[in-house]
């Protein structure tokens, strides 16, 4: 389990604005092993957002190593990293990002279909995940007929369809109420129970605390790195 | 894949119904314009060639008159300069393959109760073999009936219509030309229009001495008002005009720089004019609804720049869960080109629905060809993924962040 699935070393990112260059990410280092469950956090304009855009292959740092998984990232083409983005990492967004027009199962099964599976696999795949997130009932509903705490569900079942090696969640309980909230980071618990890397970004204490490690950024750099002695007991 | 992303694009495309609609209705209208105005140029140029090879090949007609006695010019043909010995003169030149002397004239033909006013054309048997024309039932005259002037006639498909109807076989009956009697010995096969317009099959031909003897009587005798001939092949044209004019001036003892009593026209000439100018025409047809096809393509890259601007957002969501470029642009690019190639398809049947309205409601002549069909077919395919082409690659080269980020 000690394997490396994240090494950053001298990570700098720069944003070019018509008021000069702007360094966002300034000498960032980190190491995050298989299976860890690690809660990123900071205030707004700590730059925790583009590390979190940078880790997930969304974003290319200016200057730098990240290995993912081994892999040295900075030298892959942009068709390599949709390829990360596909296999190797699971997307979880605040705003939940999913197709409105399209139903649930199809919503799942679009990374799926990036991966050119066939059609039956890809249906099959989907239902049993959307299952387990306790949504069977809702295959062929549309995002916008169901509640917020379920789009979220949904889509974690689409971060998870391609059984990532890294689940990253950008603020993922930010549009939801507490209950709902609670509800669904005990889902990120259970998937770290059983293996799953995650790394979620929060600026909520009380969230971060799910996570057994907490990194927390200031000014573009990395401030904090923490054992989390409170993490919340998962029944 | 391809039909996931099908789908896919059937989807996006029935979400905004009443747009892509409108969108598509471009192509329709350009895809069903080139194919109506398509159908009727070449179904024009058709007609043209039809009257073309109805007419007979290589030929020249050398009209008598057109000459002046007392400085009053009067029509070709009206005065009679030419005579049978013009012809035989004619025909044995070097580049001449065959000829025929002809005399026309318009006379009242009668047939038990019916009427009907027709050409009258008086010639020689070579006529039909020059102008390749053959009886559809019965026989042609021969070269006796010529020498002994015997009053026989062959009739035209309109003229039997005129006379005798559906019921009754026309050869072996007698019918009366200007009082006299004549033969009937046979149909000749339905020719159709001249390229001018005439109804050639509205024709009586008797053999020419018949016809100047007991028909056009008041002319000097032995005159001809026409003289068709043929040319060896298309290449000897020149030469043989040349020929023929300086045979006849000869013979009519014209001197130099005096005006011919005479003209000859170039049929096969006129006919290649007549042809080009159909041509032309169907080109310009063509030209003309291209145009709303490059109209309805602009209206196809317009709506897919909006799709584009409107979707960043999805784009963001699908480059995050892992499309490459390549993906993002095919799923554009794939949509512009359901939009077009569905609007053409309903364009080609709008089209060919069009063009046989036009045959039923004017008559005219339409001709749809599978050549037609498919150019619009692929010009419309193209159209799609050149004017889809840039929405998409605009599409594809959007950063995902920024796209994610989009309101």
């Amino acid at each position: 389990m000690a394997k490396h699935v994240i090494e950053i070393a001298g990570l700098y990112k720069d944003y070019d604005t018509p008021a000069g260059v702007f360094p966002v990410l300034k000498d960032v280092n980190l190491t995050i092993d298989d299976g860890e469950y690690v809660a990123i956090m900071g205030p707004s304009g700590s730059g925790k957002s583009t590390f979190m855009n940078i880790l997930g292959c969304l974003d290319r740092p200016t200057k730098g190593e990240y290995m993912l998984d081994g892999h040295s990232v900075k030298s892959l083409s942009s068709n390599e990293l949709a390829k990360l983005r596909n296999k190797t990492i699971g997307f979880v967004f605040q705003g939940f990002n999913l197709l409105a027009r399209s139903t649930l199962v199809e919503n799942v099964s679009l990374p799926l279909v990036y991966a050119e599976d066939q059609k039956e696999l890809r249906t099959k795949i989907a239902k049993n995940i959307l299952e387990r997130m306790g949504l069977g009932n809702y295959f062929d509903s549309k995002p916008n007929q169901i509640s917020g705490g379920q789009q979220q569900r949904v889509a974690i079942a689409r971060a998870l369809v391609n059984q990532p090696r890294i689940i990253l969640a950008d603020e993922p309980t930010g549009n939801l109420d507490s209950k709902t909230s609670d509800e669904i980071m005990k889902i990120f618990d259970e998937l770290n129970q059983i293996g799953n890397t995650i790394i979620i970004v929060t600026h909520e204490n009380d969230i971060a605390d799910h996570a057994g490690r907490q990194v927390r950024f200031l000014d573009g750099k990395i401030v904090e790195d923490r054992h989390n002695k409170k993490q919340k007991e998962k029944a | 894949m391809f039909f996931s992303m099908l789908s896919e694009a059937w989807h996006a495309m029935s979400a905004n119904r009443l747009r892509t609609f409108l969108t598509m209705l471009g192509m329709v209208i350009g895809v069903g314009a080139v194919v109506l105005m398509m159908a009727i140029g070449e179904g024009a140029q058709q007609s043209i060639k039809r009257s073309i090879d109805s007419m007979g090949s290589n030929l020249f007609v050398i009209l008598s008159g057109s000459s002046s006695s007392s400085g009053s010019r009067s029509a070709s043909g009206s005065s009679s300069t030419l005579n049978m010995n013009d012809a035989t003169a004619i025909g044995d030149l070097e580049d001449i393959n065959a000829f025929a002397p002809i005399s026309v004239g318009n006379a009242q033909i009668i047939y038990a109760g019916n009427n009907s006013n027709s050409a009258i054309v008086g010639t020689t048997p070579s006529y039909f073999s020059i102008r390749r024309w053959d009886v559809e039932s019965g026989e042609l005259f021969s070269d006796s009936d010529i020498r002994s002037a015997n009053r026989v006639a062959l009739v035209g498909k309109t003229v039997v219509e005129n006379l005798f109807g559906d019921e009754i076989d026309p050869i072996g009956k007698t019918i009366r030309i200007k009082k006299s009697p004549f033969l009937v010995v046979g149909v000749l096969e339905g020719k159709g229009q001249s390229f001018d317009g005439r109804d050639q099959d509205d024709t009586v031909i008797v053999p020419i001495t018949t016809a100047q003897r007991k028909l056009f009587g008041n002319q000097i005798p032995g005159s001809v008002r026409m003289i068709m001939a043929q040319a060896k092949s298309e290449k000897y044209m020149g030469v043989a005009e040349e020929a023929i004019n300086d045979l006849v001036r000869q013979r009519h003892n014209i001197r130099e720089n005096a005006e011919s009593d005479f003209s000859i026209r170039n049929l096969t000439a006129m006919a290649k004019t007549a042809s080009e100018t159909a041509k032309t025409m169907s080109m310009l047809l063509g030209a003309i609804a291209s145009i709303s096809l490059l109209v309805g393509g602009i209206g196809i890259m317009n709506i897919m720049l909006v799709s584009v601007t409107e979707r960043t957002r999805e784009i963001g969501i699908r480059m995050a869960i892992g499309a490459r470029e390549k993906d993002i642009l095919l799923q554009f690019l794939l949509e512009a080109c359901v939009i077009s190639i569905v609007g053409c398809v309903i364009g080609v049947g709008l089209g060919l629905g069009g063009a046989m309205l036009v045959k039923k409601m004017i008559g005219a002549e339409i001709l749809i060809s599978m050549q037609s069909i498919v150019l619009a077919f692929s010009v419309a395919a193209s159209v799609g993924v050149f004017f889809g082409y840039y929405p998409a690659s605009k599409a594809a080269k959007l950063h995902p962040i920024e796209a994610l980020r989009y309101q």
